[in-house]
């Protein structure tokens, strides 16, 4: 079995009367992209926290590399990076100076840490203004130096808060990047909290989709998709002024097929499972209807997010 | 307990505050106040005004004498009146104002550090560092005392130095500093600087900007004016024995005023006011 990276049961974390946390349960294994899903107020943020050790929680129980972040937050620390939602700078040191910081803090070796400051502004673009203040940054510029200061000590598990926000699309997609390399090649875990969908849909192999402190769903976008709509439609395009209606007739009787709508040259087909699919196309090809198009449905994140959204509204 | 990154977070903050003009600014103008223009004020004034007019304000100073202990009133035998004036002034009237100095650049330091790290969002990244609360706090500490406590020095090597070259044609050689002045540099500054940063982490968990917590921190100057009137009422000099108690008495205070701080100091109340 698989050694599980995060470990967190029925955890909680209330602010006096609020539940930030409300009996979250899940695991992360090693390598994969975790996103946690909410808008703001579900708790992503208080969950990073309490994955770190800088805030204890009121009951459940984590363990992050088997250490109890609550007890050995240190150490917890030591193996981890974090990108925070606001990530401010030292803005009166230069990005050298901001870095050389961390990466002390972090535990780099004196003789390995002008090195390894350098590495992080060559890879993040940024070697080229290394001593200046980061004042003078534009933001994308400071999203860039918060990230190599989260990466710089190597941190096999790395917590991103919102990593693209306020970034122009061109910025955005070279993080995106970057996260998706960090997880596929360097093997790190990523725990990515955003309510950027898109985002996720695209880095996450699982996802959480928070709101109110709790998890309303948990898995990947398949498993989601399969829980909320058992059922799976494809639609067909006939060609060349194929009869829809006659197709329909054709292939109503099929097992695992619900429901058949036609119209013009096209048709709606509600199946069980996709594995119904192939015999669908095989039963319109046998009956020598010519076939253009098979397009299965697709589910987005967006569709899974605002159906379990609502049905908690 | 790990060296390394308790220097890495005093060195980070000092390199912040030199960038700070409002927290330095004070640094440079307080001490050239009182290492250099107070003493040449009040030694060269008694050499070009006339005789009578010290003699009247000597009048005011006889008054002093005659409650001041008498191993302090020895230090005033046989000298002239000129000479009287110049070591009550830079010797006893002008000491407790130094004291300002330990507290005013502790205090203003601890108010950038603690309070300043939190209004500039930079709190945050640091807390998720992998430091211990007492490896951040004691960085934070270090970087309100140690340099508090060398520019008090150094403010005092200045004075001494004015001091004896402005006088030393008037009292015919070097005389400062005072037997009282040791003690003030070695017990009671390092005493005020300590007092000054305690006392700013209090205050800083129940404020939210630099300013706020500065001001806060800068009403703690009313102990020194109290030493300062203390003298000019003649009820209290700050002879050896006098530093000493009180020297020993804000240190006590430190030490319950840390034990507050650090208790206070703790990652989660911190990221709870993020």
């Amino acid at each position: 079995m698989t050694e599980k990276i995060i470990q967190v049961e029925n955890l909680q974390r209330t602010f006096g009367a609020n539940r930030a946390v409300d009996g979250m349960t899940f695991q992360v294994e090693p390598g994969e992209v975790f996103g946690l899903l909410g808008p703001n107020g579900a708790g992503k943020t208080t969950t990073v926290r309490l994955l770190n050790g800088i805030l204890p929680p009121s009951a459940g129980t984590m363990r992050v590399f088997d250490l109890d972040p609550a007890a050995q937050g240190e150490l917890v620390r030591r193996q981890t990076g974090v990108l925070t939602e606001t990530p401010s700078h030292y803005e009166r040191l230069s990005a050298r100076e901001n870095l050389e910081f961390f990466g002390t803090l972090t535990g780099i070796a004196p003789a390995d840490l002008p090195r390894r400051v350098d590495e992080m502004l060559s890879f993040f673009e940024l070697a080229h203004r290394a001593d200046d203040k980061v004042e003078t940054f534009s933001k994308g510029m400071k999203q860039r130096l918060a990230l190599a200061r989260a990466l710089i000590h190597q941190p096999p598990l790395l917590f991103l808060d919102e990593p693209t926000s306020g970034l122009d699309p061109e910025a955005a997609q070279q993080v995106n990047d970057l996260i998706a390399n960090l997880g596929r090649r360097n093997g790190q875990t990523v725990i990515l909290a955003t309510h950027n969908l898109l985002d996720a849909q695209r880095l996450c192999d699982r996802v959480a989709i928070l709101n109110k402190g709790r998890i309303l769903a948990l898995g990947s976008l398949k498993e989601l998709a399969r829980k909320l709509w058992p059922v799976t439609w494809v639609d067909v395009t006939l060609f060349n002024g194929a009869s829809a209606e006659s197709a329909s007739a054709s292939i109503q009787a099929l097992r695992g097929v619900r429901q058949v709508s036609a119209e013009k040259e096209s048709l709606a087909i509600q199946v069980e499972a996709e594995e119904i699919i192939p015999q669908v196309v095989s039963a319109l090809a046998a009956n020598q209807f010519p076939i253009l198009k098979v397009k299965p449905r697709d589910y987005t994140l967006e569709d899974i997010y605002f159906a379990l959204q609502a049905g908690e509204a | 307990m790990n060296w390394r990154s308790i220097w890495a977070i005093a060195r980070k903050d000092l390199k912040e505050v030199r960038q700070n003009k409002a927290a330095w600014a004070p640094a440079i103008v307080v001490p050239l106040v009182f290492a250099v223009i107070m003493p040449l004020v009040f030694i060269i004034l008694p050499q070009v005004i006339p005789v009578d007019d010290v003699q009247r304000e000597l009048g005011d100073i006889d008054a002093l004498l005659r409650n001041m202990p008498p191993a302090l009133k020895a230090i005033f035998d046989d000298k002239s009146l000129e000479q009287m004036f110049v070591i009550y002034m830079a010797g006893f009237m002008l000491a407790p104002m130094f004291l300002i100095m330990p507290l005013m650049f502790s205090s203003v330091v601890g108010s950038d550090s603690f309070v300043g790290e939190r209004e500039r969002k930079t709190m945050e990244a640091l807390l998720y560092a992998p430091t211990s609360d007492m490896e951040l706090f004691l960085g934070k500490v270090l970087a309100a005392v140690l340099p508090a406590i060398g520019l008090s020095w150094l403010t005092y090597v200045v004075y001494a130095i004015v001091v004896n070259a402005a006088s030393f044609s008037l009292m015919g050689g070097l005389w400062f500093p005072l037997a009282s002045w040791w003690p003030m540099m070695f017990w009671l500054t390092p005493a005020l600087a300590v007092l000054g940063i305690s006392a700013t982490v209090l205050i800083s968990s129940r404020v939210k900007t630099f300013m706020e917590a500065y001001q806060l921190s800068a009403s703690l100057v009313v102990l020194v004016l109290a030493l300062v009137f203390g003298q000019i009422s003649g009820v209290l000099f700050l002879g050896v024995g006098t530093v000493l108690v009180i020297g020993t008495l804000v240190w006590a205070v430190d030490a319950l005023l840390i034990y507050l701080s650090v208790s206070n100091f703790k990652r989660s109340s911190l990221v709870a006011k993020l």
